[in-house]
């Protein structure tokens, strides 16, 4: 008796049914945004950014080996996908004893990528820069090191935000890839409660949902800071 | 004060300084005129090793600094504190406001408190006329106020003598005035200064000399009297000729 009576339950309440999935899925979902996805997003980025500024100094000091190393890093991220760079670090690593747990592993990956995409965009800011800003500050006797710090880096920050925020944009997205590894990031959450309903048309929505969310928060923080780093330049 | 000896700048193969001598005494403007790529601007920014000269000797109120041998970011540094310089196009720091210009370098290069800092930048901001431009961004100057934005920052770092090159060039004809009465102020004050400038009358009222530079050489010094009316060298007479075309 007891399946067909469910059959007739669910028939009868189909829509019911959804508007159940997608609520209680959507606490789980939120969930691995809050506590993987968000700070995956957060740190990766942060160290991503430092390492993406020694590169540019380092390609830019002119120093041949040193240059030669940003590029070589540059050249391996940028020419390899990053999903085989995460199976590399996961999975490969792994297998010859150097076990890395996911979460770090994919910090791993996500810096090294960001890192190389965005050091390209802070060489080109700071290239963008005049030279009369350098001489300027060496005039007063400024070092090499506190021009870049108090003059150079400042103006390139503002002509960088646009593309980092392109980076930023995109690393929340990718983030997903992390699911790959075995991090309880939302989509991998996603992909589990789809297993269990199944209902991928409505859990991959919902999940896209939140990301654009994320993102949409991301881009009116874009504004913000553009707005006050533009403080200085004539509208 | 300071003395230039035998001082040659190449960029590659082409040679711009051939060989340059000066002495200069303290407090004493010297304006330097000449024909475009006679190598004026070069031989100001020699003395603030923005450019470093392929030989000779520079001595800036007892600090020397030989080019021919290998020279230490220390030399440089100690060079630079001697000098000042104001640029053509101000170069002054877009995303800093008028007294932040000129608290800078006291602040991060000499580590002065900024409490202490300020009140000397204020008062260099009011000696040239912007004490109430203060919290001005450059863009919300004119180019006169720029300039001399950029001639309080030269001055906070207490220079012993300042570099001018060309600081009225890129100034609306009304804007020329008010930059140039800076200067002549500073000079009646005493600084040191040397001017690359094409203010005919400036040189006139200011300068105790002329040098008349070409092809990397210095042709002709004198008063500004003599070297505009009596001009020995040919070249001078023809460049003077041209200005007053
Ligand atoms: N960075 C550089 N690289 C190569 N050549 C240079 C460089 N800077 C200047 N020169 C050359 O050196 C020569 C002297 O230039 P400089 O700028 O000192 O002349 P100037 O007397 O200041 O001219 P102007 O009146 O046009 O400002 C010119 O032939 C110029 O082309
Ligand atoms: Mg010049």
């Amino acid at each position: 008796m007891f399946p067909a009576n469910d059959l007739i339950l669910s028939a009868a309440t189909g829509f019911e049914r959804y508007v159940d999935i997608a609520q209680s899925s959507f606490w789980p979902l939120l969930k691995g945004a809050l506590l993987y996805t968000i700070p995956l997003t957060l740190i990766a980025f942060s160290i991503g950014l430092m390492l993406a500024v020694i590169t540019a100094l380092f390609r830019l000091s002119g120093i041949k080996v040193l240059g030669g190393i940003a590029r070589v890093y540059i050249s391996i991220i940028r020419g390899t996908p990053l999903l085989v760079q995460l199976f590399i670090i996961f999975f490969g690593l792994g297998s010859v004893g150097i076990k890395i747990d996911p979460f770090p592993a994919a910090i791993i990956g996500f810096s090294l990528n960001t890192g190389a995409y965005a050091s390209e965009i802070i060489r080109a800011a700071i290239l963008s820069i005049p030279k009369g800003q350098w001489e300027a500050a060496y005039s007063i006797n400024m070092s090499y090191g506190q021009t870049l710090k108090r003059v150079i880096l400042p103006q390139a920050t503002r002509v960088s935000i646009p593309p980092l925020s392109n980076s930023f944009i995109s690393l929340v997205k990718d983030t997903s890839l992390a699911s790959t590894i075995l991090v309880a990031e939302m989509f991998r959450k996603s992909q589990e409660i789809v297993a269990n309903t199944y209902e991928p048309l409505l859990l991959y929505t919902e999940a896209a949902f939140i990301y654009w969310v994320l993102c949409f928060i991301l881009s009116l923080f874009q504004d913000q800071i553009e707005n006050r780093l533009n403080r200085y330049v004539k509208t | 004060m300071l003395s230039i000896k035998n001082l040659h700048m190449n960029f590659g193969s082409l040679e711009v300084l051939k060989g340059i001598d000066l002495n200069i005494e303290k407090g004493k403007v010297v304006v330097v005129i000449g024909p475009s790529g006679s190598g004026k601007t070069t031989l100001l920014r020699c003395l603030n090793v923005l450019e470093t000269p392929s030989k000779g000797q520079l001595s800036i109120n007892n600090q020397d600094i030989d080019f021919s041998k290998k020279i230490t970011r220390k030399d440089i540094s100690a060079i630079r504190g001697q000098t000042g310089m104001v640029f053509q196009t101000y170069n002054l720091f877009p995303h800093l406001t008028a007294l932040e210009n000129v608290m800078e370098g006291p602040v991060t290069v000499q580590k002065q408190d900024k409490k202490k800092a300020r009140p000397k930048a204020v008062e260099l901001l009011t000696k040239v006329g912007l004490g109430d431009k203060l919290d001005y961004y450059p863009f919300q100057l004119s180019g006169g106020q720029q300039q001399r934005v950029g001639i309080a920052r030269a001055l906070a770092m207490n220079p012993e003598v300042i570099l001018f090159d060309e600081p009225t060039s890129s100034l609306d004809p009304e804007l020329v005035g008010e930059v140039l009465q800076v200067m002549k102020q500073l000079a009646q004050e005493g600084m040191t200064m040397i001017v690359v400038t094409h203010e005919m009358n400036f040189a006139r009222d200011v300068a105790d000399e002329v040098l008349f530079m070409d092809g990397g050489h210095i042709l002709e010094r004198g008063h500004p009297e003599d070297v505009f009316s009596h001009p020995e060298n040919e070249r001078t007479k023809q460049f003077l000729n041209l200005l007053s075309e």
